[in-house]
């Protein structure tokens, strides 16, 4: 909340593209090829009186990391939350327009906010593990949905921790507490719990800010195999990370979506001056 | 002026010779809470001591102050702080589950929430008229342990939702928000993840709760419901009661001082069961309390 | 790629023919219904309470003058069916300002002590001590009262009778001390740190900035502690009937024998009295009058309580 929109700038002006890239983005094209997994259309979203999103109309193509950047209080995670409804939670909200996913609207009194949330994982900034065993996180997204039997719910769990890139690490210690873990494995953790109630589209809240080098370089790889498996979905304040990972990207600006396009493309030849202020670091 | 600032003058250390005088007083008044209770638990343990014996745990009241015994109220106690227990937990639990984790912010809540805080200060006897009203009277329930243990249920509510909603509200929202974004339903979050780790807190007020109701003479008497010569021992809710503390009560008011023995030694009895049962509360706040740290 | 043991959690439930229709869940609307239930008690304890007391006391003021309830200085409800409550909430109010006397000065001296100047280990003894103080039963109290403190009384001031106004106080004011010290240590310790320390950045000593800055910035959440423990004094019971006796009497000589609301309460319930009849009313009359007043201090310390909330919040 209090971060300051200098802290996770690039130091100097600088072209993260630049970077030699050992992941390959999607090209423009086959991003346009693509089908749309979500659609989201004049979105505009209220804290009471507050507006936090105003008209935001974007396209987030199948089995392609988006990126969502710009400063902090913008409206990346209210919108983030919005394609879970994670904002119902809040009293006293209020969204306007439509979200499709799948060629279904996800908005609205009628849909089954639990199913959905089965369907569009999540992953906080703050890994949060249930004070329980590494086996009891993983297994109870399956759980609560009704699997039963320790040996379905084994075979879940081994396949989302490796999945995660954590099995390794952790398949002698499935019944300690998750709280033991480190905070990269917390994290990670928490990416097989989310895949482990086998979602299509996964959501990131700066899933890598509070952890080292390291850790955050695993997350990214992570992100990078897991693309061709599910949609994603990451905010990031690090335009670098953004630049890695994501195929898409998509600035906001004040609760505005000021540019959407392929990561390619946008920080390499931003179509409006607000964006390239921001991603060369030359913002306000 | 030849003095630098730095001297001490005679109205600086008469101030601070103020202030210091004024810590003893505050200390002076600390130590007086302490030396009450110090004094209170020898006098009790003086008076009480010799007349600890198995004869006062198995035998009924009497005219003869030395064949009196407690057999009848413990019996009684009990059973009311489990019915009790058994009552205001899952209802207190319950009301708190509401007001945290169900209503939204609205009028209601503050005025249900308001209410609480109410009930609260309402003194215990007038939960006993309540009592005598409803359960002895309205509902026809007579002087039995189930109403007894109603009017005390009454009683602790207030505690029991209070501290209940104190140990929720210490649940870290990561923890909900992480449930719900997996698919869970608000209740499997409540049941799964919320309640699981609010027990050791919930479970310290519980505890305070029934401390309280196994010490409440004045809702039981005013009711009317603790007869002091009850001389079998109560075995179905449904049967007519006495109490501990209503039994003290009834010894401490009589006149001859042999009495004043047995009640003191009732008092012993009394306050070892609600050290035992603070005991629990301890022992669960230390095993369970340091097993979750955010 | 096989994909089907990950698939066991199906998406099953969203979306049944293209219809994101959300499925009834009984179990967790019954659930949410019963919680509702329960807090839903804590309201009808209320409106039963006042029902209750309202009701039987309505019949008694059909029979009693509310006007002869309130101002007549006599109550004996037995023997002369006068029904003036004076004595009674004139006892009452004397064994309070006794208690007041006593536990409000101590009260907040300690809390300053404890939040301004003891070290932490000796906090973590005192407030123990303070708790199990605050949890020891009334009758136990009482039992003190009448074979510690009476004779005690007895022997400083010979003219006091056995049952007296002072020992009651002295007791009552020992058990809502605890009350008064938590409540207004917790509030002496919301007082930001800032505050305190520009006090002494001004050279003040402890007791100034104690004086001046800290009690007087917390003095909103004071007077609610001190308003509870008034509620609290005025609606204790078993030790105020063991000490101070049953003889309703209009004074303000903390040595004579008075009964309180509560006393009286207790003293009919013991008796065996029919329902029905009068003197079984003023049970509900006396309580009524009891309960309105511990109300009205209780929503008064609410109110200093939201004051309190604004300044912070
Ligand atoms: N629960 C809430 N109630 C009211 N306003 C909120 C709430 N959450 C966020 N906001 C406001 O909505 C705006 C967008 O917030 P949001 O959290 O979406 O920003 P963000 O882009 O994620 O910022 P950051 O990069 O710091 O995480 C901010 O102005 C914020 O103050
Ligand atoms: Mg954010």
């Amino acid at each position: 909340m209090m971060q300051e929109t200098t802290i996770d700038r690039p130091i100097m002006p600088l072209r993260p593209t630049s970077f030699p890239r050992e992941r390959p983005s999607r090209t423009a094209d086959d991003l346009a090829g693509r089908p749309p997994k979500i659609s989201v259309d004049h979105l505009n979203f209220y804290y009471g009186p507050k507006q936090a999103l105003s008209d935001v109309t974007l396209m987030i193509p199948q089995h392609c990391v988006t990126a969502l950047i710009g400063p902090s209080g913008c409206g990346k995670s209210t919108f983030l939350r919005c394609l879970n409804r994670m904002n119902d939670m809040i009293d006293n909200t209020r969204v306007e327009g439509e979200i499709i996913l799948d060629g279904r609207s996800i908005l609205g009194p009628k849909v089954d906010v639990v199913a959905l949330r089965k369907r569009v994982g999540m992953v906080f900034q703050k890994s949060n593990p249930f004070p329980k065993s590494v086996f009891e996180n993983v297994a109870y997204g399956p759980r609560v949905a009704g699997v039963r039997g320790k040996s379905v719910l084994y075979e879940i769990v081994e396949k989302s921790l490796v999945r995660a890139a954590l099995w390794d690490e952790v398949k002698d210690r499935l019944n300690d507490s998750a709280l033991q873990l480190s905070g990269g494995q917390q994290q990670r953790l928490c990416i097989a719990r989310a895949l482990a109630t086998n979602p299509d589209v996964l959501l990131m809240d700066e899933p890598a800010s509070a952890l080292d080098p390291a850790s955050t370089s695993r997350i990214e790889d992570l992100i990078f195999e897991l693309r061709d498996r599910y949609t994603i979905v990451i905010v990031t304040h690090n335009m670098q990370q953004a630049a890695r990972v994501s195929d898409q990207t998509a600035f906001f600006y004040q609760g505005e979506l000021i540019e959407a396009g392929s990561t390619n493309e946008l920080f390499t030849n931003p179509a409006r001056k607000q964006t390239e202020d921001y991603i060369t670091g030359r913002f306000g | 002026m030849s003095q630098t600032a730095f001297e001490t003058t005679a109205y600086s250390r008469r101030r601070a010779r103020m202030s210091q005088a004024f810590s003893v007083l505050c200390l002076a008044a600390t130590s007086l809470g302490v030396l009450v209770l110090i004094l209170l638990i020898w006098e009790i343990l003086w008076q009480g001591l010799p007349w600890l014996n198995a004869r006062l745990l198995t035998s009924f009241p009497s005219m003869y102050p030395e064949k009196a015994g407690i057999a009848a109220a413990l019996v009684s106690s009990l059973w009311l702080i489990t019915l009790t227990a058994l009552f205001s937990v899952p209802i207190g639990v319950g009301a708190a589950v509401y007001l945290e984790e169900y209503a939204q912010a609205s009028r209601w809540r503050s005025l249900v929430q308001l209410n609480i805080a109410n009930l609260a200060g309402v003194p215990s006897i007038v939960y006993g008229i309540l009592g005598l009203g409803l359960f002895v009277r309205a509902l026809a329930l007579q002087r039995s342990i189930l109403a007894g243990s109603l009017t005390l249920t009454l009683v602790v509510l207030p505690i029991v939702i209070l501290a209940a909603q104190e140990s929720l509200r210490a649940v870290p929202n990561s923890i909900r928000q992480a449930s719900f974004a997996l698919g869970a339903t608000r209740w499997q979050t409540v049941w799964h993840q919320v309640l699981p780790a609010a027990t050791p807190g919930i479970m310290t007020g519980v505890i305070l709760a029934i401390s309280r109701a196994m010490g409440e003479a004045a809702p039981l008497v005013a009711m009317g419901a603790a007869a002091t010569f009850i001389t079998f021992i109560p075995l179905s809710p449904i049967d007519e009661f006495s109490a501990l503390p209503v039994q003290i009560y009834d010894w401490a008011s009589r006149p001859q001082p042999e009495y004043h023995h047995v009640a003191a030694a009732a008092i012993v009895v009394l306050l070892t069961v609600l050290i035992l049962l603070n005991a629990t509360a301890v022992y669960v706040r230390y095993r369970y309390g340091k097993r979750i740290r955010w | 790629m096989s994909n089907s043991v990950i698939d066991v959690a199906p998406h099953g439930r969203f979306g049944i023919e293209g219809q994101a229709v959300r499925p009834r869940r009984w179990g967790e609307q019954v659930i949410g219904v019963a919680l509702f239930g329960c807090a839903l008690v804590s309201i009808l304890t209320t409106v039963g309470i006042v029902i209750v007391l309202v009701a039987e006391a309505a019949q008694f003021f059909r029979e009693v003058s509310i006007w002869e309830f309130l101002t007549g200085t006599e109550w004996s409800p037995k023997l002369e069916n006068k029904f003036g409550i004076l004595p009674l909430l004139c006892g009452t109010l004397l064994v309070m300002a006794g208690a007041a006397v006593i536990a409000l000065p101590i009260g907040l001296l300690s809390a300053i002590y404890l939040s301004e100047y003891a070290s932490s280990s000796v906090r973590e003894v005192v407030k123990p001590v303070l708790e199990v103080l605050a949890g020891i039963p009334s009758v136990v109290f009482g039992y003190l009262a009448i074979v510690t403190i009476s004779p005690l009384v007895r022997t400083i001031f010979p003219s006091a009778g056995v049952f007296n106004a002072a020992s009651a106080s002295i007791v009552v004011g020992f058990m809502v001390l605890p009350m008064v010290v938590s409540l207004s240590e917790d509030i002496l310790r919301a007082v930001p740190r800032s505050l305190r320390e520009a006090a002494y950045a001004l050279g003040a000593t402890k007791l100034d900035v104690t004086v001046k800055v800290v009690v007087p910035a917390a003095i909103s959440g004071i007077v609610a502690a001190f308003l509870l423990a008034l509620s609290r004094a005025i609606g204790e019971t078993m030790a105020v009937a063991l000490a101070a006796g049953n003889r309703p009497t209009l004074t303000i000589n903390p040595l004579d024998e008075v009964q309180t609301m509560t006393a009286y309460i207790v003293q009919v319930s013991q008796g065996d009295t029919p329902a029905g009849t009068l003197e079984y009313r003023t049970i509900f009359a006396v309580g009524l009058a009891l309960f309105v007043t511990t109300m009205f201090l209780n929503v008064l310390a609410q109110w200093f309580v939201a004051r309190v909330r604004e300044k912070y919040e």
